[in-house]
């Protein structure tokens, strides 16, 4: 369950960007999450929402962005996505590929914010 | 009426995590250590690979040390111990995997002056490790012929950030009916290239190749 060490980073991150920000709560928060770096969305949502209370998160909806893993191949000499995590193969030609383009993500990719009004 | 404004952060979650890891990576690059993460399921073989190997290098005149992780109890650090090498206990209480702060903090005070070779052994565990980055400048995923053949395509996320595979206890292949070609072709098809070592603590078998493979490592860090 490292979904919990990393929903407490993400919560960590968000803070520290919506308080540069002049503070206020954070309404949305969107991560992109590969699917090689095995981390599993509905387990981070729970965790995001067990460790979201009383921070500036705690009333955000959470947007889970999954990303497909993508290589290159190196006999078609593109850049092509994969079905599914393996084998990381190219799904026209065959040929092996280690060099992954995408799909290794953990990212925190944007912060949807609402700033406190300063009273004029 | 104040409106939600989108801020684009586009940035690694893990961000703390990795910059304590590349520091201390620089570090132990720049003082010439080979720093080595093993992970692999609980049960495969971690402690007994990784107490073989203390011994071996120790008896060769080599500097070397190494932490170990779990949730509780400090059994394999004396297991580990038994080499004679200096080694800490990590006891993460309940957290799955270590992460590098774990192992900075366990590093502080310890003197390494000349230490050629740190062993990080992590929690027995083939997701939540992942993504931690620890440092190390190896990173070694073990597959014992005890687990079943397709444990790499079970776990694609785990067998695709190491560096190099070693197949453990290949004295009990025979037993377990180890299909040794079906488990080359599942490393393969995580992790295209990657090299294989295949171990036994037990009888020795393979030890020569995977101190061989650590040494010429060693050497690519200090340009030797």
């Amino acid at each position: 369950m490292h979904e919990l060490s990393i929903a407490m980073r993400v919560i960590d991150l968000a803070e520290v960007h919506c308080r540069a920000e002049g503070g206020g709560q954070v309404v949305a928060v969107t991560l992109r999450i590969g699917r090689l770096a095995a981390v599993e969305p509905h387990a981070l949502r729970t965790a995001l929402a067990m460790a979201a209370v009383g921070t500036l998160l705690e009333e955000a909806t959470l947007r889970i962005v999954e990303v497909p893993v993508a290589i290159w191949c190196p006999g078609c000499e593109r850049e092509v996505d994969l079905p599914g995590l393996v084998p990381l193969a190219c799904p026209a030609c065959g040929t092996r590929s280690g060099d992954i383009r995408r799909g290794d993500e953990l990212d925190l990719e944007s912060l949807e914010i609402m700033v406190a009004e300063v009273p004029a | 009426m104040s409106m939600p404004r989108i801020l684009e952060v586009r940035t690694r979650i893990l961000k703390a995590n990795d910059e304590t890891a590349r520091s201390m990576r620089r570090e132990f690059e720049r003082a010439g250590v080979l720093v080595v993460n093993v992970v692999s399921s609980p049960g495969s073989g971690k402690t007994s690979l990784l107490k073989e190997t203390l011994t071996r290098l120790a008896a060769r005149g080599e500097a070397v040390a190494a932490v170990v992780g779990d949730l509780e109890t400090d059994n394999d650090a004396r297991r580990l111990a038994e080499s004679g090498v200096p080694v800490r206990q990590i006891n993460t209480h309940g957290l799955c995997h270590l992460e590098a702060d774990m192992v900075a903090k366990h590093l502080t005070g310890w003197d390494l002056t000349g230490l050629q070779y740190l062993f990080i052994e992590n929690v027995g565990n083939l997701v939540c490790p992942t993504s931690w980055d620890l440092g190390e400048s190896l990173r070694v995923a073990l597959l014992a012929v005890t687990e079943g053949e397709d444990k790499p395509l079970k776990y694609p996320g785990l067998f695709n950030t190491a560096d190099v595979a070693v197949i453990t206890k290949t004295d009990l292949a025979c037993a377990c009916e180890f299909d040794r070609d079906a488990a080359l072709a599942a490393i393969e098809a995580v992790r295209p290239g990657m090299p294989v070592l295949e171990t036994s603590a037990k009888t020795g078998a393979g030890l020569d190749a995977w101190l061989e493979l650590l040494g010429q490592r060693r050497r690519s860090l200090t340009g030797g």
